[in-house]
């Protein structure tokens, strides 16, 4: 169980007291954004050392841990994270979403309603939504002090201007709680609305920017748009291969050199409680039969 | 020159300066500087480089905050305040509504990666609009104001020329229908038949849009053709005021008759 080298979930009491006090600062303002002293996590940056640390934070060991990786339970950078919390803080593990308490996300929030009790770390690379257009950090917390937030609509701007329509499809920007702008981390925009007055607490953790903001459960989250171009989900049109499911994200999936294609969900655990449920995709039958579309 | 269209309602100042004064421990870049400006009228701040001009206009645009004295600016309401007492946030909304700034370096003023529309609609979305295509008719209708093919909205500036990015610079100030306008070297490297073309767009927008402006240029000849006053500087102090072509035509001081005598015949 609990390897004796280490302290509870890898941090030391000290550094969990210090990231707890920024993460209930987080929670008192919603969508701001609370520096703290992110410590070096064994893992490299943009593998979710922000995440990691929240979640070593706020784990205690009654909870039971999931971990996801673009919806996905079992690549590479969602079983480490999920290895490395059940060696060194010994907590049960799951698949499953309705039985965590707390989920780590990278880029997706589950199909699976979260309910009140959860907790989503979300693992965030850059957290200041303003970034790409106002380069210097002063003066993007200068507007989010103001609330000048003309800037993000610029964006939204030259989407349309570009491309008939807003294209920015992940890291959509949103405003919380009426008052402060955020980045969603590169979630789909699909998953926006989700966001909105969700029951579960939502965290969101940027290790490399040294930045921690949070969505308190019942909280308003609004997509910024346009009134004549107004905020819209995407997924591809197509139900998932597997599962059949018309109503998830999917993830498209390139099956030869000739042109072949699948769509399925990108929320694993979401399509296989699916299928077992007996529900059908068109690939499901026949799983292996790559070879038929050439 | 053309009547300005809309006269002033009233003979209140628009902006006043007393007794300014700004210095750099013992630089002292300007000192005891006071002047009221009227809404319509421009006025010229003309000096070698060093004489205190650009630490001027820094001051009366509060971006700097003065050392001695203050400037007064009369707000939409009629009140008369002092720009040290305003809050960062109004001072900041004043300064991209009420106001424009138009920089000599055009990569200051403009955002050089987002395309035209975008650099005229900023200021639009920042004071609350929310709808594309008004945003957009705006930003053409401000493109063909400024003699810019609306062809060229979607393009980003840094494609422009730097007399185009100059008057893109105007029209995403004018957007708002600011009442004051800075001018920091507005014509500056820019060659001469550019210069002309741009010094008749502005003459004609500030007065068909009755505009104040405070144009700091070192260039006698702008001077001449766009501001109604003058004032020379010389080491941060004011040495002459006056009428523009009283100034430049009969000039008092040894210093303002030197720089009038330096510009080459044409």
């Amino acid at each position: 169980m609990n390897a004796p080298a280490y302290n509870f979930a890898y941090l030391d009491e000290q550094t969990k007291r210090m990231i707890r006090r920024a993460i209930l600062k987080a929670i008192a303002i919603p969508g701001y954004q609370v520096p703290f002293a992110s410590r070096e996590m064994p893992m490299p940056y943009g593998w979710g050392t922000g995440g990691v640390q929240v979640t070593a934070a706020i784990l205690g060991p009654q909870d039971v841990l999931k971990v996801i990786d673009q919806g996905s339970d079992d690549t590479t950078n969602a079983i480490s994270i999920r290895k490395f919390f059940g060696k060194t803080a010994g907590v049960a593990t799951t698949t499953s979403t309705a039985d965590a308490t707390v989920i780590q996300t990278r880029h997706r929030i589950p199909e699976a309603p979260l309910h009140a009790g959860q907790v989503l770390v979300y693992q965030v690379p850059i957290p200041e939504p303003l970034r790409f257009l106002e380069p210097r950090e002063t003066e993007t917390r200068r507007m989010h002090a103001l609330g000048e937030y003309g800037l993000m609509h610029v964006k939204l701007y030259e989407d349309i201007a570009r491309f008939g329509h807003i294209a920015t499809s992940y890291a959509y920007p949103v405003k919380v709680n009426a008052r402060y702008v955020m980045d969603p981390s590169p979630t789909p925009k699909f998953d926006n609305p989700k966001m909105d007055k969700c029951p579960a607490l939502q965290l969101f953790g940027a290790g490399r920017e040294k930045r921690i903001y949070a969505i308190p459960p019942h909280t308003h989250v609004v997509s910024l748009d346009f009134e004549d171009h107004p905020f819209t989900r995407y997924r591809f049109d197509a139900p998932c291969a597997l599962c059949g499911a018309g109503n998830s994200y999917l993830d498209e999936i390139v099956t030869d050199d000739k042109g072949g294609r699948m769509f399925v969900c990108s929320d694993t655990d979401y399509c296989e409680a699916r299928q077992m449920a007996g529900h059908r995709g068109s690939e499901s039958a026949a799983p292996h039969e790559e070879s038929a579309h050439g | 020159m053309a009547e300005p269209q809309n006269p002033p309602q009233d003979d209140q100042p628009l902006l006043v300066a007393e007794h300014l004064g700004k210095n750099y421990g013992r630089l002292i870049a300007c000192r005891d500087v006071s002047f009221a400006l009227y809404s319509g009228e421009v006025l010229a701040v003309v000096g070698e480089s060093g004489s205190g001009k650009s630490t001027l206009l820094q001051l009366l645009s509060a971006q700097l905050a003065p050392s001695a004295g203050r400037v007064s600016y009369r707000m939409r309401d009629g009140v008369l305040r002092d720009l040290a007492s305003l809050g960062e946030a109004e001072r900041r909304f004043l300064f991209r509504t009420d106001w424009g700034y138009v920089h000599q370096d055009s990569a200051q003023g403009l955002r050089m990666a987002v395309s035209a529309g975008a650099n005229v609609g900023e200021r639009l979305m920042a004071v609350g609009w929310n709808h594309y295509g008004r945003i957009r008719d705006s930003a053409s209708s401000w493109l063909e104001r400024v003699e810019i093919d609306t062809a060229r909205i979607d393009d980003a500036p840094r494609t422009y020329s730097g007399g185009m990015r100059q008057r893109l610079q105007i029209a995403r100030n004018l957007v708002t229908e600011p009442r004051l306008v800075f001018m920091d070297e507005p014509t500056g490297g820019l060659d001469v038949s550019v210069q002309a073309r741009l010094l008749d767009l502005m003459r004609n927008l500030v007065s068909e849009l009755g505009l104040a402006a405070i144009v700091v240029t070192h260039d006698l000849a702008v001077a001449r053709l766009l501001s109604h006053r003058v004032m020379v500087m010389k080491g941060g102090r004011v040495i002459e005021t006056g009428l523009t072509d009283q100034v430049l035509d009969d000039p008092r001081e040894p210093y303002t008759q030197l720089l009038v005598s330096s510009i080459l015949p044409a």
